[in-house]
């Protein structure tokens, strides 16, 4: 649906994106993931034609941005991060007014505008005029007038960004309620919101893929080594030297507990369970198992670790 | 068509939605109005002292109401447009920019053509509306006296077709800038420049004199006010607005090359 090959864009000396290749498959929803400036909105302004790229080439639905981009601006939703709205309209029109531009035929419009509104849950405040609205309803708004035109690509330029928790987790909703109907890119530097909606993840950083895969087959392919934390009463110095002689332990950090209780953070070579192994260990000496447990690396993890080895 | 439409009527309901038509209307009345006010009762009075005053009852050029009052109001007029019409242009572009609307608005199917002859066709109406009701001052003069319909005909045509110019003008410092006070400025100066050109004619040759008689704005409008009607002067405006609506479109085109 969506093919991105060598992408580059620079502004003057700068390169924002460079030769960055990916492919988005129909009904697919993909994490754009990375930190600050490193890339996410300019891509999703090259793929909305909103500029065009410095060299490369992008095709949305089987249309070039840069040759055909009418054909592409009728196929798309686009959120961007500000959410820019019409804060002197009211929510209806403003609706409808975006649906007529965009090409939803006049008897339609008003239907649409209804559909939309419900699907985001704008219905009760559809005669408010927009600067009336909260953050979390302007986000609405924004993912509605996104949604008007049933586009066959939508894409969402960090859309859960400065929302309450409840309304992160209704907007989440949504956009996993529209997976197969539709392709969607979104950005996000939120990492639990890539791996709960999207099924497939991009990691940018200073304007190149660094890693693409599931959001799982990230966790267990960077994590590589397993992690495990022990909490031991005993004397701690002792406790080190009989953990470090069991095959398989790489490395025992300790973390003071207070009153002679420890905190080991332990990694160990991958595939290898030593957890058999560390518990008759500490029972055999004496000592307090008050905690065994293997320690999931989490994609913020994963994320920093592939940022900063850049 | 549908596109231009839309963006049209948008951007109309954004005008009368927020105080700055209003104002700017009232302004232009209270204004107008005064001008028109001076003009028409030292008309009287001099009528009056005509009547008495033989001296002055022979100057016959001094008692026609069309030169005396008619077109000087036109003259006037179009001075006070060239405070209020870059008042109501400002907004058009930086508006969006600064609010980033801009970005939705140029990702939507439409042409940046539509975006900017729907943009200027609306402030159009504004000011073809602030125009109107101008047109009070011509009726109290046909109540109160025997005007030519001829000159305040073509008088209201030229300021029309000053009015499209001064909003091309407009539109293109808007699309220039985020900030709106800076395309006012901007719109203002150049079209007092224009305005004003005639001014230093004196100082140059004939050829470059005439060049600049030519480009002046002001000229253009006194054949129009006398009840003339000079392809010349329609031709000027219909260039110079085609070339600031081309700008525009050029400006707004940048955004594909520049970094």
């Amino acid at each position: 649906m969506i093919q991105v090959e060598k992408l580059t864009k620079s502004y003057g000396n700068y390169q924002a994106l460079k030769e960055i290749t990916f492919s988005v498959e129909k009904g697919e929803i993909l994490g754009f993931l990375g930190p600050n400036g490193a890339g996410k909105t300019t891509t999703m302004r090259i793929l909305t034609c909103f500029f065009p790229a410095t060299s490369g080439k992008a095709t949305v639905a089987g249309f070039d941005v840069f040759e055909e981009p009418h054909e592409v601006r009728k196929r798309i939703g686009y959120l961007p991060e500000s959410v820019p709205l019409y804060r002197d309209m009211v929510v209806t029109d403003y609706l409808s007014f975006v649906a007529g531009i965009k090409g939803v035929a006049g008897r339609e419009v008003k239907k649409r505008v209804d559909v939309v509104m419900d699907e985001c849950g704008l219905t009760h405040m559809s005669h408010k005029l927009i600067s009336e609205l909260s953050k979390g309803y302007r986000q609405r708004v924004g993912l509605a007038q996104a949604l008007v035109n049933e586009p066959e690509v939508l894409i969402l330029d960090e859309p859960t960004a400065g929302l309450d928790p409840k309304q992160i987790i209704d907007i989440r909703k949504l956009i996993k309620g529209l997976a197969g109907k539709r392709t969607i890119i979104l950005s996000t530097h939120i990492l639990p919101e890539v791996s709960m909606t999207c099924q497939r993840v991009i990691i940018i950083n200073e304007g190149k893929v660094i890693a693409v895969d599931t959001p799982q087959n990230l966790t267990s392919n960077i994590q590589g080594a397993g992690r495990i934390v022990v909490k031991v009463d005993g004397p701690w110095q002792e406790v080190v030297k009989g953990l470090s002689g069991i095959t398989g332990i790489s490395r025992v950090d300790r973390k003071e507990g207070g009153n002679g209780i420890s905190e080991f953070v332990i990694d160990t070579a991958k595939g290898l369970d030593v957890r058999k192994e560390i518990a008759p260990l500490i029972v055999k000496n004496g000592w307090g198992l008050l905690e065994l447990k293997p320690v999931e690396m989490s994609l913020e993890d994963i994320f920093v670790k592939l940022v900063t080895k850049e | 068509m549908r596109n231009f439409y839309l963006i049209a009527r948008k951007e109309l309901h954004s005008y009368f939605s927020s105080p700055v038509a209003y104002v700017v209307i009232t302004m232009f009345l209270v204004i107008t109005g005064y001008f028109f006010y001076n003009l028409f009762a030292s008309f009287s009075i001099l009528s009056f002292q005509a009547s008495t005053n033989p001296a002055i009852a022979n100057q016959k050029n001094l008692l026609n109401i069309t030169e005396t009052v008619v077109r000087p109001l036109f003259g006037n007029i179009s001075m006070i447009m060239l405070l209020m019409v870059p008042l109501l242009t400002m907004r058009l572009f930086s508006e969006e920019k600064k609010s980033g609307t801009i970005e939705l608005l140029l990702t939507y199917p439409v042409t940046d053509m539509e975006v900017i002859l729907g943009k200027f066709f609306a402030c159009l109406t504004v000011f073809l509306l602030m125009l109107l009701l101008t047109a009070i001052y011509p009726v109290l003069l046909f109540v109160f006296g025997e005007p030519e319909i001829g000159p305040v005909l073509t008088g209201y045509a030229g300021l029309v077709f000053m009015g499209a110019a001064f909003i091309s003008l407009g539109i293109f410092t808007s699309s220039l800038t985020e900030n709106q006070i800076i395309a006012a400025t901007l719109s203002f100066g150049i079209l007092f420049l224009f305005f004003m050109m005639g001014y230093s004619v004196s100082l140059m040759g004939p050829t470059l004199g005439n060049l600049m008689i030519y480009i002046s704005l002001i000229g253009h409008l006194e054949g129009f006010a006398k009840g003339v009607i000079d392809t010349t002067d329609i031709i000027y405006y219909a260039v110079f607005i085609t070339l600031f609506i081309f700008l525009t479109l050029r400006v707004l085109e940048s955004k594909k090359w520049r970094g």
